[in-house]
Protein backbone atom coordinates (compact mmCIF):
# COMPACT_ATOMS: atom_id res chain seq x y z
CA UNK A 1 0.00 0.00 0.00
CA UNK A 2 1.58 3.71 -0.90
CA UNK A 3 0.57 6.37 2.28
CA UNK A 4 -0.19 9.88 0.97
CA UNK A 5 -0.90 12.95 2.81
CA UNK A 6 -2.88 15.30 1.55
CA UNK A 7 -2.58 19.08 2.67
CA UNK A 8 -5.60 20.07 4.41
CA UNK A 9 -7.95 21.72 1.59
CA UNK A 10 -7.57 18.53 -0.19
CA UNK A 11 -8.39 16.47 2.71
CA UNK A 12 -11.34 18.42 3.28
CA UNK A 13 -12.14 18.04 -0.22
CA UNK A 14 -11.88 14.52 -0.52
CA UNK A 15 -13.24 13.63 2.96
CA UNK A 16 -10.70 12.06 4.66
CA UNK A 17 -8.46 12.85 7.65
CA UNK A 18 -5.24 12.18 8.22
CA UNK A 19 -2.85 9.84 5.90
CA UNK A 20 -4.77 8.04 2.72
CA UNK A 21 -3.55 3.82 2.10
CA UNK A 22 -4.13 3.48 -1.79
CA UNK A 23 -3.20 -0.10 -3.68
CA UNK A 24 -0.89 1.38 -6.22
CA UNK A 25 0.45 -1.05 -9.33
CA UNK A 26 3.90 -0.70 -9.96
CA UNK A 27 5.96 1.20 -11.22
CA UNK A 28 5.36 3.39 -8.06
CA UNK A 29 6.17 7.05 -9.72
CA UNK A 30 4.27 10.39 -9.44
CA UNK A 31 1.74 9.61 -12.26
CA UNK A 32 0.88 6.28 -11.23
CA UNK A 33 0.14 7.22 -7.38
CA UNK A 34 -1.87 10.04 -9.12
CA UNK A 35 -3.69 7.94 -11.13
CA UNK A 36 -4.70 5.31 -8.35
CA UNK A 37 -5.78 8.49 -6.08
CA UNK A 38 -7.55 10.39 -8.51
CA UNK A 39 -9.43 6.88 -9.16
CA UNK A 40 -10.52 6.87 -5.66
CA UNK A 41 -10.91 10.25 -5.07
CA UNK A 42 -12.59 11.57 -8.22
CA UNK A 43 -13.48 15.21 -6.55
CA UNK A 44 -9.28 15.45 -6.61
CA UNK A 45 -9.17 15.31 -10.45
CA UNK A 46 -8.12 18.65 -11.58
CA UNK A 47 -7.16 20.08 -8.04
CA UNK A 48 -3.34 18.46 -8.02
CA UNK A 49 -2.61 17.80 -11.79
CA UNK A 50 -4.55 20.18 -14.73
CA UNK A 51 -7.51 17.33 -16.50
CA UNK A 52 -6.01 17.72 -19.78
CA UNK A 53 -2.29 18.15 -19.63
CA UNK A 54 -1.88 16.10 -16.32
CA UNK A 55 1.14 18.68 -15.43
CA UNK A 56 1.21 19.27 -11.70
CA UNK A 57 -0.69 22.34 -10.62
CA UNK A 58 1.83 25.30 -9.65
CA UNK A 59 1.05 25.79 -5.81
CA UNK A 60 1.00 21.97 -5.05
CA UNK A 61 4.63 20.27 -4.61
CA UNK A 62 5.49 16.61 -4.13
CA UNK A 63 7.97 15.51 -1.52
CA UNK A 64 9.31 11.78 -1.03
CA UNK A 65 11.89 10.84 1.76
CA UNK A 66 12.35 14.53 2.85
CA UNK A 67 13.29 15.23 -1.28
CA UNK A 68 11.33 18.08 -3.01
CA UNK A 69 10.77 15.73 -6.50
CA UNK A 70 7.70 18.48 -7.94
CA UNK A 71 10.06 19.02 -10.90
CA UNK A 72 11.47 15.17 -11.57
CA UNK A 73 9.69 14.05 -14.39
CA UNK A 74 6.95 12.82 -13.94
CA UNK A 75 7.21 8.81 -15.15
CA UNK A 76 10.77 8.70 -12.69
CA UNK A 77 10.28 5.83 -10.50
CA UNK A 78 9.86 6.70 -6.60
CA UNK A 79 11.80 5.47 -3.80
CA UNK A 80 11.89 1.68 -2.00
CA UNK A 81 10.22 3.50 0.83
CA UNK A 82 7.40 4.71 -1.21
CA UNK A 83 6.80 1.93 -2.76
CA UNK A 84 6.92 -0.11 0.15
CA UNK A 85 4.70 1.91 2.55
CA UNK A 86 7.15 2.86 4.58
CA UNK A 87 7.63 6.70 3.83
CA UNK A 88 4.38 8.54 2.94
CA UNK A 89 3.85 10.14 -0.32
CA UNK A 90 3.32 13.76 0.68
CA UNK A 91 1.75 16.47 -1.31
CA UNK A 92 2.09 20.19 -0.14
CA UNK A 93 0.22 23.02 -0.98
CA UNK A 94 1.30 26.73 -0.89
CA UNK A 95 0.30 27.98 2.88
CA UNK A 96 -2.70 29.75 2.68
CA UNK A 97 -3.46 32.64 4.78
CA UNK A 98 -0.24 33.66 5.78
CA UNK B 1 23.12 53.08 -7.99
CA UNK B 2 19.13 53.59 -6.48
CA UNK B 3 18.76 55.80 -3.56
CA UNK B 4 15.95 55.00 -1.32
CA UNK B 5 13.48 58.10 -0.64
CA UNK B 6 10.18 58.66 0.76
CA UNK B 7 7.95 55.98 0.13
CA UNK B 8 10.88 53.97 -2.17
CA UNK B 9 11.93 51.17 -0.55
CA UNK B 10 15.45 49.85 -2.19
CA UNK B 11 16.91 46.56 -0.94
CA UNK B 12 20.41 46.29 -0.60
CA UNK B 13 22.94 45.13 -2.72
CA UNK B 14 21.99 42.43 -5.50
CA UNK B 15 18.75 41.23 -3.87
CA UNK B 16 19.33 37.15 -4.18
CA UNK B 17 16.49 34.76 -4.52
CA UNK B 18 13.94 32.84 -2.21
CA UNK B 19 11.84 29.84 -2.43
CA UNK B 20 8.81 30.90 -4.59
CA UNK B 21 5.43 28.40 -4.36
CA UNK B 22 6.66 25.85 -6.56
CA UNK B 23 10.03 25.19 -4.89
CA UNK B 24 12.35 26.97 -7.57
CA UNK B 25 13.92 30.30 -6.48
CA UNK B 26 12.32 34.09 -7.35
CA UNK B 27 14.00 36.65 -7.31
CA UNK B 28 13.41 39.14 -4.14
CA UNK B 29 10.94 42.00 -5.51
CA UNK B 30 9.41 44.24 -3.73
CA UNK B 31 5.60 44.70 -3.87
CA UNK B 32 4.90 46.80 -0.75
CA UNK B 33 4.39 47.77 3.02
CA UNK B 34 3.00 45.47 5.79
CA UNK B 35 3.88 47.16 8.84
CA UNK B 36 5.16 50.30 10.29
CA UNK B 37 6.57 49.98 13.86
CA UNK B 38 7.36 53.61 15.04
CA UNK B 39 10.68 53.70 17.63
CA UNK B 40 10.14 53.00 21.34
CA UNK B 41 12.44 56.62 21.85
CA UNK B 42 13.07 58.68 19.15
CA UNK B 43 10.29 60.22 17.32
CA UNK B 44 12.22 60.05 13.91
CA UNK B 45 12.88 56.48 13.77
CA UNK B 46 10.49 54.27 12.76
CA UNK B 47 10.50 50.44 11.28
CA UNK B 48 8.60 49.13 8.23
CA UNK B 49 7.83 45.37 7.32
CA UNK B 50 7.66 44.79 3.81
CA UNK B 51 7.10 42.12 1.20
CA UNK B 52 8.98 40.57 -0.29
CA UNK B 53 10.11 40.03 3.44
CA UNK B 54 12.76 42.66 4.27
CA UNK B 55 13.11 45.18 7.30
CA UNK B 56 13.38 48.62 6.58
CA UNK B 57 14.54 51.96 8.93
CA UNK B 58 14.19 55.50 8.61
CA UNK B 59 16.01 57.60 10.87
CA UNK B 60 14.83 61.53 9.08
CA UNK B 61 10.54 60.54 9.93
CA UNK B 62 10.42 58.31 6.69
CA UNK B 63 11.77 60.93 4.08
CA UNK B 64 14.28 58.45 3.55
CA UNK B 65 14.25 54.35 3.71
CA UNK B 66 17.24 52.16 4.33
CA UNK B 67 17.44 48.25 4.80
CA UNK B 68 18.37 46.56 7.75
CA UNK B 69 19.95 43.45 5.41
CA UNK B 70 21.32 41.39 7.54
CA UNK B 71 18.23 39.67 8.14
CA UNK B 72 17.49 39.19 4.21
CA UNK B 73 21.27 38.16 4.13
CA UNK B 74 20.54 35.34 7.19
CA UNK B 75 22.00 32.09 5.51
CA UNK B 76 18.51 30.53 5.88
CA UNK B 77 16.95 33.28 2.97
CA UNK B 78 16.86 31.04 -0.02
CA UNK B 79 14.70 28.91 1.50
CA UNK B 80 11.80 31.34 3.05
CA UNK B 81 8.86 31.43 0.73
CA UNK B 82 5.53 33.02 0.68
CA UNK B 83 2.90 32.43 2.15
CA UNK B 84 -0.75 33.08 0.15
CA UNK B 85 -0.91 36.30 1.66
CA UNK B 86 2.89 36.72 -0.40
CA UNK B 87 6.19 36.53 1.56
CA UNK B 88 5.49 39.37 4.02
CA UNK B 89 7.39 40.78 7.09
CA UNK B 90 4.56 41.80 8.95
CA UNK B 91 5.42 41.57 12.86
CA UNK B 92 7.68 44.16 14.37
CA UNK B 93 8.56 43.91 18.29
CA UNK B 94 10.47 46.24 20.14
CA UNK B 95 12.01 45.23 22.99
CA UNK B 96 12.02 48.15 25.54
CA UNK B 97 14.41 46.81 28.10
CA UNK B 98 16.86 46.42 25.63
CA UNK B 99 17.29 48.62 22.56
CA UNK B 100 19.36 46.62 20.37
CA UNK B 101 16.55 43.34 20.43
CA UNK B 102 14.19 43.44 17.74
CA UNK B 103 12.11 40.47 16.84
CA UNK B 104 10.08 40.25 13.76
CA UNK B 105 7.88 37.42 12.32
CA UNK B 106 8.07 36.81 8.00
CA UNK B 107 4.97 34.57 6.65
CA UNK B 108 6.27 31.62 5.72
CA UNK B 109 9.93 31.70 7.18
CA UNK B 110 8.95 32.29 10.58
CA UNK B 111 10.35 34.37 13.58
CA UNK B 112 13.67 35.72 13.87
CA UNK B 113 15.71 38.12 16.40
CA UNK B 114 18.80 40.65 16.49
CA UNK B 115 20.18 41.32 19.52
CA UNK B 116 23.01 43.93 17.88
CA UNK B 117 20.18 46.53 16.47
CA UNK B 118 19.60 45.15 13.60
CA UNK B 119 23.13 44.19 11.84
CA UNK B 120 22.74 40.32 12.59
CA UNK B 121 19.53 37.63 13.17
CA UNK B 122 18.77 33.82 14.03
CA UNK B 123 15.68 32.04 13.51
CA UNK B 124 13.76 31.61 16.49
CA UNK B 125 11.67 29.07 15.52
CA UNK B 126 12.22 26.22 18.44
CA UNK B 127 9.45 24.28 19.42
CA UNK B 128 7.64 25.36 16.64
CA UNK B 129 5.78 22.53 14.89
CA UNK B 130 3.78 22.93 11.04
CA UNK B 131 2.69 19.63 10.23
CA UNK B 132 1.98 21.21 6.23
CA UNK B 133 5.71 21.47 5.91
CA UNK B 134 7.82 18.20 4.95
CA UNK B 135 10.00 19.07 8.08
CA UNK B 136 7.42 19.85 10.58
CA UNK B 137 10.34 21.43 13.37
CA UNK B 138 12.63 23.11 10.52
CA UNK B 139 14.72 25.68 11.31
CA UNK B 140 12.52 27.91 8.82
CA UNK B 141 9.88 28.29 7.03
CA UNK B 142 6.48 28.00 9.40
CA UNK B 143 3.41 30.19 8.80
CA UNK B 144 3.89 33.19 11.92
CA UNK B 145 0.77 35.01 12.07
CA UNK B 146 1.48 37.17 15.10
CA UNK B 147 3.85 38.08 17.91
CA UNK B 148 2.91 39.90 21.00
CA UNK B 149 5.13 40.90 24.12
CA UNK B 150 3.89 42.88 27.35
CA UNK B 151 6.26 46.09 28.12
CA UNK B 152 6.81 44.71 31.69
CA UNK B 153 7.63 41.38 30.58
CA UNK B 154 10.11 41.94 27.37
CA UNK B 155 11.30 37.81 27.53
CA UNK B 156 8.21 36.24 27.16
CA UNK B 157 6.35 35.96 23.90
CA UNK B 158 3.23 35.38 22.71
CA UNK B 159 2.49 34.30 19.26
CA UNK B 160 -0.64 33.00 16.74
CA UNK B 161 0.53 30.74 14.43
CA UNK B 162 -1.08 29.78 11.03
CA UNK B 163 -2.48 26.96 13.61
CA UNK B 164 -1.18 26.95 17.36
CA UNK B 165 -0.89 29.46 19.79
CA UNK B 166 2.69 29.57 21.46
CA UNK B 167 4.01 30.97 24.06
CA UNK B 168 7.78 31.77 25.03
CA UNK B 169 9.55 32.45 28.04
CA UNK B 170 12.92 33.03 26.90
CA UNK B 171 12.58 35.78 24.00
CA UNK B 172 11.89 33.19 21.34
CA UNK B 173 14.90 30.43 22.26
CA UNK B 174 12.31 28.05 22.32
CA UNK B 175 8.59 27.99 22.36
CA UNK B 176 5.59 25.78 23.96
CA UNK B 177 2.14 25.34 22.84
CA UNK B 178 -0.78 26.98 24.74
CA UNK B 179 -4.00 26.61 22.74
CA UNK B 180 -5.71 24.35 25.14
CA UNK B 181 -9.30 24.69 24.87
CA UNK B 182 -9.97 26.95 22.02
CA UNK B 183 -12.45 25.87 19.42
CA UNK B 184 -9.49 26.50 16.73
CA UNK B 185 -5.90 27.45 17.17
CA UNK B 186 -6.07 29.07 13.92
CA UNK B 187 -6.54 32.66 13.52
CA UNK B 188 -4.52 35.67 13.17
CA UNK B 189 -4.23 38.20 15.70
CA UNK B 190 -3.26 37.92 19.32
CA UNK B 191 -2.59 40.97 21.76
CA UNK B 192 -2.14 41.37 25.47
CA UNK B 193 -3.90 43.32 28.08
CA UNK B 194 -2.12 46.50 29.36
CA UNK B 195 -1.79 45.94 32.79
CA UNK B 196 -2.08 42.53 33.09
CA UNK B 197 0.89 40.47 31.34
CA UNK B 198 -0.70 37.24 31.46
CA UNK B 199 -4.17 38.22 30.12
CA UNK B 200 -4.11 37.51 26.41
CA UNK B 201 -6.54 37.61 23.49
CA UNK B 202 -6.95 35.96 20.44
CA UNK B 203 -9.87 35.73 17.50
CA UNK B 204 -9.81 31.84 16.87
CA UNK B 205 -11.03 31.25 12.96
CA UNK B 206 -12.45 27.93 11.48
CA UNK B 207 -9.42 26.63 9.33
CA UNK B 208 -6.46 28.12 6.98
CA UNK B 209 -9.17 26.76 4.21
CA UNK B 210 -12.23 28.79 6.00
CA UNK B 211 -11.33 32.19 6.87
CA UNK B 212 -14.62 32.73 9.50
CA UNK B 213 -15.57 31.80 12.71
CA UNK B 214 -16.36 28.31 14.04
CA UNK B 215 -20.41 28.01 13.96
CA UNK B 216 -20.51 31.33 12.17
CA UNK B 217 -20.27 32.62 15.62
CA UNK B 218 -17.74 36.09 16.41
CA UNK B 219 -16.26 35.18 19.52
CA UNK B 220 -12.87 36.63 20.90
CA UNK B 221 -11.01 34.27 23.79
CA UNK B 222 -9.22 35.65 26.08
CA UNK B 223 -7.12 33.43 28.41
CA UNK B 224 -5.82 34.69 32.24
CA UNK B 225 -3.49 32.01 32.79
CA UNK B 226 -1.18 33.00 29.80
CA UNK B 227 -3.13 30.37 27.67
CA UNK B 228 -3.98 27.23 27.96
CA UNK B 229 -7.21 28.09 29.75
CA UNK B 230 -9.26 30.49 27.38
CA UNK B 231 -12.97 32.00 28.18
CA UNK B 232 -15.09 32.83 25.25
CA UNK B 233 -16.58 36.67 25.28
CA UNK B 234 -19.45 37.01 22.88
CA UNK B 235 -21.85 39.63 24.59
CA UNK B 236 -22.11 42.68 22.05
CA UNK B 237 -20.83 40.01 18.96
CA UNK B 238 -22.89 38.63 16.30
CA UNK B 239 -23.61 34.81 17.40
CA UNK B 240 -24.63 33.92 13.95
CA UNK B 241 -24.32 33.81 10.22
CA UNK B 242 -21.08 36.15 11.13
CA UNK B 243 -18.77 35.24 8.40
CA UNK B 244 -15.87 37.92 8.99
CA UNK B 245 -12.64 36.90 9.09
CA UNK B 246 -10.13 39.55 11.85
CA UNK B 247 -6.78 39.95 10.53
CA UNK B 248 -3.34 40.07 12.11
CA UNK B 249 -2.95 43.87 12.56
CA UNK B 250 -6.33 44.60 13.04
CA UNK B 251 -6.77 44.21 17.16
CA UNK B 252 -4.95 46.68 19.28
CA UNK B 253 -5.55 48.04 23.70
CA UNK B 254 -5.78 51.24 25.24
CA UNK B 255 -3.74 52.05 28.27
CA UNK B 256 -6.67 52.82 30.19
CA UNK B 257 -7.56 50.54 33.60
CA UNK B 258 -9.87 49.11 32.97
CA UNK B 259 -7.95 47.81 29.79
CA UNK B 260 -9.54 48.91 26.52
CA UNK B 261 -9.51 46.13 23.37
CA UNK B 262 -10.62 47.16 19.94
CA UNK B 263 -10.56 44.44 16.64
CA UNK B 264 -12.16 45.25 13.22
CA UNK B 265 -13.00 42.89 11.03
CA UNK B 266 -12.92 42.17 7.40
CA UNK B 267 -16.94 43.10 6.95
CA UNK B 268 -15.90 46.41 7.82
CA UNK B 269 -17.06 46.48 11.52
CA UNK B 270 -14.76 48.22 14.40
CA UNK B 271 -15.75 46.61 17.81
CA UNK B 272 -14.96 47.69 20.94
CA UNK B 273 -14.89 46.43 24.62
CA UNK B 274 -14.39 48.91 27.54
CA UNK B 275 -13.76 46.57 30.49
CA UNK B 276 -11.21 44.01 28.71
CA UNK B 277 -13.43 41.83 26.64
CA UNK B 278 -16.67 41.26 28.86
CA UNK B 279 -18.76 43.16 26.84
CA UNK B 280 -18.30 44.62 23.33
CA UNK B 281 -20.21 47.06 21.08
CA UNK B 282 -19.23 48.36 17.47
CA UNK B 283 -18.50 51.92 17.46
CA UNK B 284 -18.04 51.69 13.33
CA UNK B 285 -19.66 49.51 10.37
CA UNK B 286 -19.52 49.47 6.69
CA UNK B 287 -16.03 49.96 6.46
CA UNK B 288 -14.12 48.11 4.02
CA UNK B 289 -12.14 45.05 5.61
CA UNK B 290 -10.01 46.77 8.30
CA UNK B 291 -6.70 45.84 8.09
CA UNK B 292 -5.23 47.34 10.98
CA UNK B 293 -6.07 48.90 14.34
CA UNK B 294 -4.24 51.46 16.43
CA UNK B 295 -5.71 52.84 19.32
CA UNK B 296 -3.98 56.13 20.83
CA UNK B 297 -4.94 57.09 24.48
CA UNK B 298 -5.55 61.08 24.42
CA UNK B 299 -4.09 62.54 28.53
Amino acid sequence: MIRILLPHHLRQLARVNGEIEIQVEAPVTQTTILDALETNFPMLRGTIRDQVTQERRALVRFFACGEDISHQPPKTSLPDAIATGAEPFFIMGAIAGG
Amino acid sequence: MPKAESNKFVYDGVPGTHQWYDGTQHPWEFKRVWHLEPSLTDPDTVYAGVEDAALFRSTDGGKSWHELSGLRDHETGPKWQPGAGGMCLHTIVLDPSNPERIFIAISAAGAFRTDDGGKTWRPINRGLRSEHIPDPTAEVGHCVHRIAMHPKRPNTLFMQKHWDVMRSDDAGDSWHEVSGNLPSDFGFPIDIHAHEPDTIYVVPIKSDSEHFPPDGKLRVYRSRTGGNKWEELTKGLPQSDCYVNVLRDAMAVDSLDPCGVYFGTTGGQVYASADAGDNWAHIVRDLPAVLSVEVQTLP
